[in-house]
């Protein structure tokens, strides 16, 4: 039997109501789903994702996990990689395979008229791809270019350089996208491991939003998934984290320099993260303008621009910056943000700040569910968190409840200026290494 | 998956395609344009104004002062403070940007639909409002310094490009990069920033775009409000930018930059673009573009570089259609290890006179055809897109009727037609090739 459960979600923000019917559904093999109903469209937009993405990877099979989600759609069933593309164009569907440490995700958008011709294609590449040699070989070159793009580019060099400092031996310490040597070892039964380790029945969160019902979508989904083994995701170790504190400078030929930093963040499920998200929107995250962005942009003309964002990763929780400038003025910007870290650290954030952050936070919630697509990675997304549907109505009220005292009793508990770990990549003048 | 990594190889935007919603459309008594696009859906309207001035109407010696303006109209006007506009934004919860192209600026907020009057207030103050200062200017142009500094200067690819665009414009201000060449950016002043605002922020030089859950009638009352009040300026005129002379020589850039992994080859030729009344050959210029580039297993670029002989891990064909004055279509080769770049050019080149005498796989071509008419379906999802594909062809000298008319032009597209306009753009004399490499390649 399927069953169907339906909670109608109301967003609220001031004079904003957006009415988000969302519905369960579980399929009568047994998966569930989240669905919006939304037929004003003639397509429908799926979200699969699977928990356990590249962090599965053994540790000398870096890259395994990346290089087999890109040959999914490389050849499949009976179709050769030419033939396969030529299918999908023939039915004007979109398949969009991605990879993280974390996750493995499919955004999928299909046309009412060939859904299920369109679906079962789709079928064919979760779980029958080939990893036909001529496609293992030319997919590894293309990886084997991009790392050798990466490895100049100052941004992606900062980044990797960062997290093999925090992380170290995890898997988190080194890209997902792997290395050249670990590329190149790479065989087609490690690509098969990987699709047999990731792709896996039980940790699989599904969306769908459009012009579908819930009753169309179980038996859909049975005919979709209900191939795979059954099985949860692997589970990797938790991260017990020692990131040191410092500055490290890397050496690339570049007029401005890009700087990463950071420190320990915070658990998603920690009482005291809605405070702190509140916080990192005052201090460097988006929307309103926040602090590093009017001393280091605003008033000081350092960068084009600067951000910070706490990472909650499945193993770990970090808080993360990012800067670029000039290699004469990076030394400055970092100043200015090593005084701003301690600033907040000791003062805490204005009455005014809490609630300017507050009311952006909560009149921007409602405005992210626009269109079919986007509604569908958000709700796919909140399953995997864990999220009930009812977090849809609630979370507007978590951040109206953080009160001042709260936020700056976070703030010293979160900001630690003597703990920032600096990578700064480029050529940089008057810094000093420590 | 892996040609979204190479979006970093690709040198204009990607086809277009566009959907039809329900639109309105009405002019101001002061010759202000307003577009009108209505998408119920959610209680959420975007609200956009399109100046038809972009860094190609910039005087010589001053590139890059149409997107340094750009920045200072977050400063303070007569009525807000400097980032007020902003805040007011963020208190409301919505989100806002600006952008600078060759040939349009575009400021735009996405908020709840009750603040459309609010951002509508605050707009028209700044089109004609703007008060700067001396500080302004010294503390913004470090920004726009910063933003050349990453977008271009940290980017060799973009530097590449930068190389690419000049050669093949020998006249047109269309090889002036947008952001401007540092040179000429670290001298802009208050006097370049005001004479531009002067010269072309009008209400008879924009346009209104709004999109969302509104309604015609409300959007006009409000627009008649703020900004009807705005007196047109005289001082605008028509666009009439330096055109190409006839092109008598092929050019060729070898880049060579010690940041360059990947070496690449790229090809770009003058192409016409899509005019009012007249679009046809452009969108025969679409379908060559996709047949040609398109994706890698499918396309012939693809299929001849990648799958056959294997000598490429990526091929690309682009075309921007939707341009003031004629524009361009680019070729991109990136080769396989141990593979020259003189043998992957000559390699396109072969392709492409192959092309050019065996003609277009049919069945493909059908397939493209329906992808077009299909993308008309995505594309309703995205109103916000709709609004941009409205206010980019207003102020690139299309007409809504255009707009309109686009998806049904792309339909009947024949097979002949391709062929026809494939013959006339490879045109070795309206080409450049460029070669981006390493400081140790051999170019032999």
């Amino acid at each position: 039997m399927m069953r169907i459960f339906i909670l109608g979600a109301l967003l609220w923000a001031g004079a904003v109501q957006a009415d988000v019917s969302v519905k369960t559904v579980t399929s009568p093999g047994g998966l569930s789903a989240w669905v919006l109903e939304e037929p004003a469209i003639p397509f429908t937009a799926l979200n699969i994702m699977f928990s356990g993405g590249a962090a599965l990877d053994p540790p000398d099979k870096r890259g395994a996990a990346y290089m087999m989600t890109g040959l999914l759609d490389e050849g499949a069933g009976d179709l050769d990689s030419q033939a396969f593309a030529s299918a999908r164009e023939a039915l004007s569907a979109s398949f969009s395979f991605d990879v993280s440490d974390d996750t493995l995700s499919i955004s999928v958008r299909v046309l009412t008229e060939n859904r299920a011709e369109a679906l079962a294609l789709l079928k064919t590449a979760l779980i029958k791809p080939r990893f036909d040699t001529d496609a293992v070989e030319r997919v590894r070159q293309q990886v084997l270019s991009i790392l050798a793009t990466n490895a100049q580019d100052p941004t992606d060099t900062a980044q990797r350089v960062w997290v093999a400092q925090a992380f170290g031996d995890h898997a988190y310490g080194a890209s997902y996208q792997g290395t050249e040597s670990s590329i190149t070892a790479l065989t087609r039964a490690d690509l098969l491991a990987a699709h047999q380790n990731l792709l896996v029945r039980d940790a699989v969160s599904i969306s769908a939003v459009g012009d579908i019902t819930a009753e169309e979508l179980g038996p859909i989904l049975d005919d979709l998934l209900g191939d795979l083994p059954a099985g949860s995701a692997l589970e990797t170790p938790l991260l017990e984290l020692d990131i040191p504190a410092g500055l490290t400078v890397v050496d690339i030929p570049t007029p401005q320099s890009v700087a990463i930093f950071g420190h320990k963040g915070i658990d998603r499920t920690d009482p005291d993260f809605f405070a702190a998200f509140t916080l990192n929107t005052i201090l460097g995250g988006n929307g309103i303008e926040s602090r590093l962005t009017a001393e280091v942009r605003e008033k000081r003309g350092l960068t084009y621009g600067i951000s910070t964002v706490l990472l909650t990763k499945d193993r770990a929780n970090v808080m993360l910056g990012q800067v670029a400038s000039a290699n004469d003025r990076i030394g400055a910007a970092i100043e200015v943000i090593r005084d701003e870290w301690s600033k907040l650290a000791r003062d805490g954030v204005t009455a005014e700040e809490l609630q300017a952050a507050q009311t952006y936070l909560t009149g921007a919630y409602p405005l992210r569910f626009d269109g079919n697509s986007q509604i569908a990675r958000i709700l796919v997304g909140m399953q995997r968190q864990g999220l009930g549907l009812d977090y849809i109505n609630t979370r507007n009220a978590k951040i109206n409840a953080v009160t001042l005292s709260e936020i700056n009793r976070v703030a010293a508990r979160l900001l630690q200026p003597e703990a920032l770990n600096f990578v700064v990549v480029g050529q940089p003048t008057g810094l000093k290494e420590d | 998956m892996f040609n979204k990594l190479f979006a970093i190889l690709c040198l204009f935007v990607p086809v277009e395609a566009l959907a039809q919603s329900k639109t309105t459309d009405f002019m101001l008594d002061n010759g202000m344009q307003v577009v009108v696009i209505e998408d119920h859906r959610a209680p959420v309207v975007v609200h956009m104004v399109w100046y038809k001035v972009g860094s190609s109407d910039e005087p010589p010696g001053k590139s890059g002062i149409a997107h340094f303006l750009e920045h200072l109209m977050f400063k303070k006007t007569a009525n807000l403070a400097a980032g007020e506009l902003a805040d007011t934004v963020a208190a409301h919860g919505g989100s806002h940007n600006a952008f600078t192209s060759l040939d349009y600026t575009g400021y735009f907020q996405r908020v709840a639909a009750d603040r459309l009057d609010l951002m509508m207030q605050m707009e028209a103050d700044r089109m004609t409002g703007l008060q700067l200062s001396p500080d302004d200017i010294t503390v913004e142009r470090n920004v726009v310094i910063e933003e050349r500094n990453q977008r271009t200067e940290s980017a060799p690819g973009a530097l590449f490009n930068e190389h690419l665009q000049a050669a093949l414009f020998l006249n047109h201000p269309y090889g002036v990069p947008i952001i401007g060449w540092m040179h000429e950016l670290k001298t802009l002043n208050y006097d370049d920033a005001m004479a531009f605002y002067k010269q072309h922020y009008a209400p008879n030089n924009a346009v209104l775009v709004t999109a969302g859950d509104v309604t015609p009638e409300e959007v006009k009352a409000l627009a008649e409000q703020y900004y009807g009040v705005v007196p047109a300026n005289r001082a605008v005129t028509p666009r009439a930018r330096r055109q190409e002379p006839p092109h008598r020589a092929a050019r060729r850039v070898i880049f060579r930059d010690e940041r360059v992994a990947q070496p690449f080859f790229a090809r770009a030729y003058l192409a016409p673009e899509r005019n009012s009344g007249d679009q046809r050959t452009a969108a025969a210029l679409v379908y060559l573009a996709e047949i040609l580039g398109g994706s890698g297993a499918t396309s012939v670029l693809g299929k001849a570089l990648q799958y056959d002989t294997r000598q490429a891990i990526y091929t690309s064909a682009q075309y921007k259609p939707t341009a003031l004055d004629p524009s361009s279509f680019s070729l991109v080769a990136v080769p396989a290890p141990g593979v020259p770049l003189q043998q992957i050019e000559d390699a396109v080149d072969a392709t492409i006179t192959n092309f050019l005498t065996h003609g277009i796989d049919i069945e493909r071509f059908e397939r493209i055809k329906s992808q077009f008419r299909a993308s008309e379906i995505y594309a309703m999802d995205n109103v916000s897109g709709i609004a941009r594909r409205y206010g980019a062809a207003l102020t690139q000298g299309l007409t809504v009727a255009d707009v309109q008319a686009w998806p049904q032009i792309l339909q009947g597209v024949t097979p002949k037609e391709v062929m026809e306009i494939a013959e006339r753009l490879f045109d070795e004399k309206a080409s450049v090739t460029g070669w981006m490499m390493g400081p140790r390649e051999e170019t032999e």
